[in-house]
């Protein structure tokens, strides 16, 4: 009976003959989320475990449908100029189907994001949403044969540098190492990470690390977010 | 009619049979343990016979031994190796067992010269002991060397040799008594025990030869050896190591083949070989172990399956969109409900609703949980493959659900050479050719068709815990051998083999 224990608040209403929820957007008066923290240095070194803990978040999409199909479409189609490209500051704002939606920075105490305690402090929908998340690492020297290694909470499609290396699809819970990529080469200096993560219902969050060739947690580099490294 | 169907179904078992069993040469009786030698495999067995093979799959005739006799057994130390082979030296029991050495196996090479090293261990015909079936195991703890020989007349027994001479230490050392009512006896060590290996059952009948492998262990090398039920072997002990399986009757004569990293195999012959005329043919097969035993295990054959991985429990498939076996789920309308049972126990006539053997839900079950009523048939790979890409496709792993796109045919190409015990296989999703490669890269795709490159030939070794280890022949960009690895619960890839991870270590269930 998992699905009464993690997800699908609506169809849960269903189940259990309370009809359908048209909004899951939580109270204003819920408590703000204790994970989530606006950065106070200019990078932060990933946890002991590797974890990259500073990204840059947009507010939330509607974006339904978790399939492969269906998350490949919502990710590839265009919701604002430079969506592939743009190395996002905290503060700056986005025009989607004419809502403005705005890029926060944050780092996290956890291992993972939660995208839950995310949106739902700015009085945001959690569900058939889609996040975007930026960071910038900033490598000391050129390395090779490194593995971006992601969980996600459900689907999500990332981007190391431009080029696509990792895809999950389904409602799926947050799993370390769930997602690596193929073998990169990771130049010295500043490579940009980007995500989409497509919720369906419920809880939602992402964790993402860096491995070396022995598939152990990279460490030695920062991590900055509206930035390139300074 | 029938009669013909017969002879295909028989032609059929044949040839998958043939398919899987060791290709060439493989006739001999009594095969030494198979020993490699510049990258040659090596066997000999009663009567000198000589068995060679370049991969270990197959095998053809190659030279025979200066010496011979009954049941050689070899063993490489240093730069030699040593042979030891027995004779009848009048009527059983009176035997001797004699060493003789080469720095090479090869008859090609330079250092293929056989010096007699003299006898080692006999039998005066009237002792409790037949010297033959030699037996030579190097204690990798202590670096001792220990001699076992011995056939049904009274004991298997033990002397130790001198590791740099391949002789014996002490001749006046009177043997020690091992075992009785066995022949063929070998030794191995396993994490803190020694084992003593010896052949049961009744030899060189054929088809009714009754001939099988049995095991004891002990903490000492010198034993005493007991079963797993206590028993010593000295007193007929001996826990079943293999025995007849199949057309194939009567497995004797162990000899360890261990490949490294920890890949463990072992040779043996079978009295007959039903595929074969009933021959006597060489073996190889997978060492397991389970609780502390030696367990035989099995070559990879034929079949379709889901290739789980031990460290994730996700399964290997196709990265396409899947589609649950039978379709989308769908709400149903609830039935109405289940008569109940009247006061004297028997049900009324149902009033309404679907019977519950009509085919339809059960009754008084209804919703999201009461499915179709019928057996879904297995999900054809014609119903999703049309949605499919054209070309290469990558690799994940998933939760296996029975769909299409994570069922691997495997199918054995017994020309494309092999490897210790098996050839090479091929991987394609069941019901098509595209078949699995490993990428320049050293990473996974599948290719729209199978050419037969070695990127896309597999080899499948039944490791010691009895997963298995799925490695390609070969990388056109390394010349590192590679193994299937799960770094991630959704990523496969390729990877040094290290046999303490997990990662590479596979389920191969059959579906």
């Amino acid at each position: 009976m998992k699905m009464l224990r993690t997800h699908h608040l609506s169809a849960m209403a269903v189940f259990f003959g309370f009809g359908f929820l048209p909004c899951q957007r939580p109270a204003s008066a819920q408590a703000p989320p204790t994970t989530l923290t606006k950065p106070v240095t200019p990078q932060k070194a990933p946890s002991p475990d590797g974890f990259i803990q500073r990204w840059v978040i947009l507010e939330p999409i509607a974006a339904p449908g978790l399939t492969q199909s269906a998350v490949q479409a919502e990710v590839k189609k265009e919701y604002f100029p430079g969506q592939f490209t743009m190395i996002p500051r905290d503060g700056d704002k986005v025009s989607v189907d004419g809502s403005e939606l705005t890029w926060h920075a944050v780092d996290t105490r956890n291992y993972n994001v939660n995208l839950f305690h995310f949106a739902r402090s700015l009085n945001k929908p959690t569900s058939d949403v889609l996040f975007w998340a930026v960071t910038t690492v900033n490598m000391p020297q050129e390395m090779h044969d490194v593995r971006l290694a992601i969980g996600s909470n459900a689907a999500s499609v990332w981007w190391v540098n431009g080029q696509e290396v990792v895809d999950i699809y389904g409602d799926r819970q947050t799993v370390i190492d769930d997602g690596v990529s193929r073998r990169l080469t990771l130049k010295k200096g500043p490579n940009l990470i980007r995500v989409a993560v497509i919720n369906g219902g419920g809880a939602t969050d992402f964790c993402a690390r860096l491995l070396d060739a022995q598939d152990k947690p990279l460490s030695g580099y920062t991590t900055t977010v509206g930035s390139t490294g300074k | 009619m029938v009669a013909h169907l017969r002879h295909i179904t028989l032609a059929t078992t044949l040839l998958t049979s043939l398919a899987l069993a060791l290709d060439g040469s493989i006739g001999i009786h009594d095969p030494s343990t198979v020993v490699q030698c510049d990258g040659k495999y090596y066997t000999y067995g009663t009567g000198g016979t000589g068995l060679v093979s370049d991969d270990g799959w197959t095998w053809s005739r190659g030279a025979v031994l200066p010496r011979r006799g009954l049941a050689p057994d070899v063993i490489h130390i240093g730069d030699r190796y040593y042979v030891y082979v027995a004779a009848n030296i009048g009527a059983q029991p009176k035997a001797a067992v004699n060493m003789i050495w080469s720095k090479s196996l090869d008859p090609a090479s330079p250092d293929y010269k056989w010096e007699e090293g003299g006898v080692v261990a006999s039998s005066d015909g009237i002792e409790e002991s037949n010297a033959i079936d030699p037996g030579i195991f190097l204690d990798p703890i202590t670096g001792r060397l220990w001699l076992v020989y011995g056939s049904y007349f009274g004991f298997i027994r033990q002397v130790e040799l001198d590791p740099k001479t391949g002789k014996r230490i002490n001749p006046n050392d009177k043997p020690r008594d091992l075992a009785i009512n066995c022949e063929a006896s070998d030794m191995m060590y396993h994490d803190g025990w020694y084992y003593l290996l010896a052949t049961h059952g009744s030899c060189c009948r054929g088809a009714d030869s009754g001939y099988n492998i049995r095991v004891g262990r002990s903490r000492k090398v010198t034993g005493p050896f007991l079963d797993a039920e206590g028993i010593d072997m000295i007193q007929g002990g001996g826990k079943l190591f293999i025995g007849s399986e199949s057309r194939k009757i009567g497995p004797g004569h162990f000899g360890l083949l261990d490949l490294g990293n920890g890949v463990q195999k072992f040779s043996m012959h079978w009295e007959a070989d039903l595929d074969r005329g009933a021959a006597s043919v060489l073996d190889i097969r997978p060492l397991l172990w389970r609780d502390g035993w030696p367990v035989a295990g099995e070559n990879m054959t034929d079949g379709t399956f889901e290739l789980e991985s031990v460290r994730t429990g996700t399964a290997l498939e196709l990265a396409v969109e899947g589609m649950p076996v039978g379709g989308r789920p769908v709400r149903r309308p609830r039935p109405p409900e289940a008569p109940r049972p009247t006061g004297n126990g028997s049900a009324p006539a149902a009033s309404g609703g679907p019977p519950a053997a009509s085919g339809g839900p059960p009754a008084g079950f209804g919703g999201m949980f009461a499915g179709t009523g019928v057996p879904i048939p297995a999900q054809g790979v014609e119903q999703v493959a049309k949605n499919w890409p054209a070309g290469p496709i990558d690799l994940r792993l998933a939760n296996y659900m029975s769909q299409a796109q994570q069922k691997w045919t495997i199918t054995a190409m017994p020309k494309a050479g092999g490897y210790p015990g098996s050839p090479y296989f091929k991987i394609t999703v069941a019901g098509t050719d595209r078949a699995l490669a490993a990428s320049t890269d050293a990473e996974l795709v599948v290719v729209p068709a199978f050419t037969g490159a070695p990127e896309q030939l597999w080899r499948f070794d039944q490791l010691a815990d009895g997963t298995w280890r799925i490695m390609p022949k070969s990388l056109s960009t390394s010349k590192t051998p590679m193994a299937l690895s799960a770094i991630g619960s959704s990523f496969p890839t390729l990877e040094k083999f290290d046999a303490s991870s997990e990662k590479q270590h596979w389920l191969i269930k059959a579906q």
